[in-house]
């Protein structure tokens, strides 16, 4: 058995030496790791289901569904090229998965002026391809309001003015005013600046959600008023997209 | 590292010792091939469907499986077959509010259509989804006190004295030895093969038929968020499975006599929570629910208009609960209804490939 096994080692060794063009150019990795906190307090699926966040307005909530989507991470170097992830992460902080992804597009190491991503689809993504993972995982929005994908759900209960308890679900999408004959719409999907970044090796990217942003600033969220319904509710899609600019932040990269 | 190395020594090893002295002569039948022919609809929208790798569609395994389904012989004393409560013309379940198992004792749970099981991409199978994969799955009737009644071994030597079984077993399976991994997989391979995507719906999606305007508007009700607001569990027109076949409480009690899903993951938060049917066949499928409560679609649309219950782990996108739902008009009720009702799939429930024949 171990003549056999240092055979293949040696058969093996063989096979890899050959072949192997790319061995002075540094490309290396990446990997992006999702974290969620509620103003610095880790959140998890083990955190859901029971009322114990307040947020800016001073509404008690409970979380008991969290996913979002990423796509388009796109780093920039400092003479201006840029390069594209290939693919796009469902985040499901429910279910515990899709917490970190990594993709085979690989990059060079070096300066780059800018790292990105964005938070849902940009309107070409979002419109030009039918995407089957994320159709079976009903992530889709209704034709009536322009079609293509959801960027966020978030849903749970809060404690109402009348000292109900009551669901909430901020679903984040394009924003569509559908009250004329035509859609109108606004772009809502955020782009996710990290900052610069010297990629040296394979690099590992831990970045955060603060939740309570969503209800912070600059609109302070009221959920008495804006709880559900809130797909077709043009405003409020505004409002999602000025609350997110600031819900992402890099902790730190390490290499 | 040292697993993989081994993996591949295995692999050699293998190739080595199928080279040397094939044994000639003894002849053994190989199945032949069947894969499930996947609809237009699906192959286009969604994932492909799950098929265990030591499970593979088999003409001779899915003959097998059909035979079984609808032979009496799995349960104690030969009267009932999974066919009696999961029947063809009903899209695979009955018409009762619950099934009365051989004794004629009845269970606590409505029967649940078989259709388009290899889409359910978790696995997880009955109301409470409780079993995992569709071949654990049939394990369980057989053996249920208050269903077949029967024991596997009763059942194992039952059909190895069989006339029939044991060539077809030998023919799907290269088996001589019957025993209950081989009738759940035969079994799992017919269920494989029960797909449903030939509504009229359908067609209006393939661009073959047109919709009245009622169903059109019913639609409409269906995937708007301020009126049915449906499609965020029950799929849509990008998925069409109509169900995303994960646990909710839709409102139906205030206290829970069932637990449902709780019961399995012993959270609380699960509690009352059960798995959103498809709303394919609904005009086969009545009473609705997991227990059935409801005799008409009717009933299910003024549930979710007017009369949703409050609880602690009631889904938050059942909305507007101090007034019970929503409140659809009339006219959107109506709409609604023949919306669903074009979901139906009459080539499913004629289908001579899937009946007892
Ligand atoms: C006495 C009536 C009865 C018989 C006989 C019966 N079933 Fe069922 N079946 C049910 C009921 C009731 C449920 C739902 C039970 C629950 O969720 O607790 C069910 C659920 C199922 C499911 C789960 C479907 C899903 O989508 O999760 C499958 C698959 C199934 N049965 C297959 C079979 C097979 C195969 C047989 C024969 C071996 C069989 N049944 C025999 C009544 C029956
Ligand atoms: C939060 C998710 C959710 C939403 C939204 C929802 N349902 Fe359901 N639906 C379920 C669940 C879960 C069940 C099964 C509940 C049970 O049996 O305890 C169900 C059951 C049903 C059934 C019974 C099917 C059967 O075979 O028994 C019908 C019909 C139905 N829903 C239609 C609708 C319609 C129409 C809407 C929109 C007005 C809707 N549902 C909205 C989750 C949902």
């Amino acid at each position: 058995m171990k003549k056999l096994a240092s055979i293949l080692f040696t058969f093996l060794l063989i096979l890899s030496c050959s072949e192997d063009k790319d061995d002075n150019v540094s490309q290396v990795s990446t990997t992006f790791n999702f974290t969620h906190n509620w103003e610095g307090t880790l959140v998890t699926n083990a955190n859901f289901n029971t009322i114990q966040y307040i947020n800016a307005n001073g509404e008690e909530l409970s979380i008991e569904k969290l996913r979002y989507l990423i796509s388009k991470i796109t780093f920039q170097n400092t003479n201006g090229k840029t390069y594209i992830i290939d693919g796009y992460n469902l985040v499901d902080v429910t279910n515990n998965s899709n917490l970190s992804f990594s993709s085979v597009t690989t990059i060079p190491t070096g300066d780059y002026t800018n790292v990105s991503f964005v938070f849902g689809f940009n309107n070409d993504d979002n419109y030009n391809n039918n995407y089957p993972d994320l159709n079976s995982t009903s992530w889709n929005v209704p034709e009536m309001l322009g079609g293509g994908y959801h960027y966020m759900q978030l849903e749970g209960k809060f404690i109402d003015n009348t000292t109900t308890e009551t669901g909430y679900a901020y679903h984040a999408i394009r924003a569509v005013d559908n009250s004329g004959t035509n859609l109108e719409f606004e772009d809502t999907f955020i782009e996710v600046n990290l900052g610069e970044v010297t990629i040296t090796n394979n690099a590992t990217f831990n970045i955060e959600m603060n939740i309570a942003q969503w209800f912070k600033s600059p609109n302070t969220w009221d959920l008495n008023v804006l709880n559900n319904m809130l797909m077709p509710n043009y405003d409020a899609q505004i409002m999602i997209y000025e609350n997110g600019q600031n819900a992402f932040s890099l902790e730190s990269v390490t290499q | 590292m040292k697993k993989w190395l081994l993996h591949i020594c295995i692999i050699i090893l293998f190739i080595f010792t199928s080279c040397t002295n094939e044994p000639v002569g003894e002849y053994v039948a190989v199945p032949t091939s069947s894969p499930l022919q996947i609809p237009q609809l699906f192959e286009e929208n969604i994932l492909n469907p799950i098929i265990p790798i030591d499970n593979p569609q088999t003409v001779e395994g899915i003959a097998l499986g059909k035979k079984l389904f609808f032979d009496p012989i799995l349960s104690a004393n030969n009267t009932q077959a999974c066919a009696d409560c999961h029947a063809p013309e009903n899209a695979f379940t009955d018409s009762s509010r619950f099934s009365d198992g051989i004794d004629g004792v009845f269970g606590n749970r409505n029967s649940m259509p078989l259709f388009n099981l290899a889409w359910n991409y978790d696995e997880k199978f009955f109301w409470d989804g409780n079993t995992f994969g569709l071949e654990h799955q049939a394990f369980v009737p057989v053996s249920d006190p208050i269903e077949m009644k029967s024991s596997w071994a009763q059942l194992e030597a039952e059909l190895q004295q069989h006339p029939e079984y044991p060539n077809l077993f030998q023919q799907a399976f290269g088996a001589s030895t019957i025993d209950s991994t081989l009738v759940t997989k035969a079994i799992g391979q017919f269920e494989r093969t029960l797909i449903s995507s030939n509504s009229k719906f359908d067609n209006y999606l393939l661009g073959k038929t047109e919709l009245t305007s009622q169903e059109l508007n019913g639609f409409n009700v269906f995937m708007d968020e301020s009126r049915g607001d449906c499609f965020h569990c029950h799929g849509s027109d990008k998925n069409p499975l109509w169900t995303d076949n994960i646990f909710h409480n839709n409102g139906l009690d205030e206290t829970f006599s069932d637990i449902g899903l709780g019961a399995v993951t012993g959270d609380p938060a699960d509690n009352g929570k059960f798995k959103s049917p498809s709303l394919r066949n609904l005009n086969f499928t009545a009473p609705y629910m997991h227990d059935g409560r409801f005799t008409t679609l009717d009933e299910v649309i003024n549930h979710y208009s007017e009369g949703l219950k409050n609880s602690v782990t009631i889904d938050p996108l059942m909305k507007k609960l101090t007034q019970g739902g929503v409140g659809l008009t009339d006219i959107d009720k109506t709409d609604l209804k023949a919306f669903l009702l074009s979901l139906s799939d009459y080539e499913f429930i004629n289908n001579p490939n899937f009946k007892n024949q």
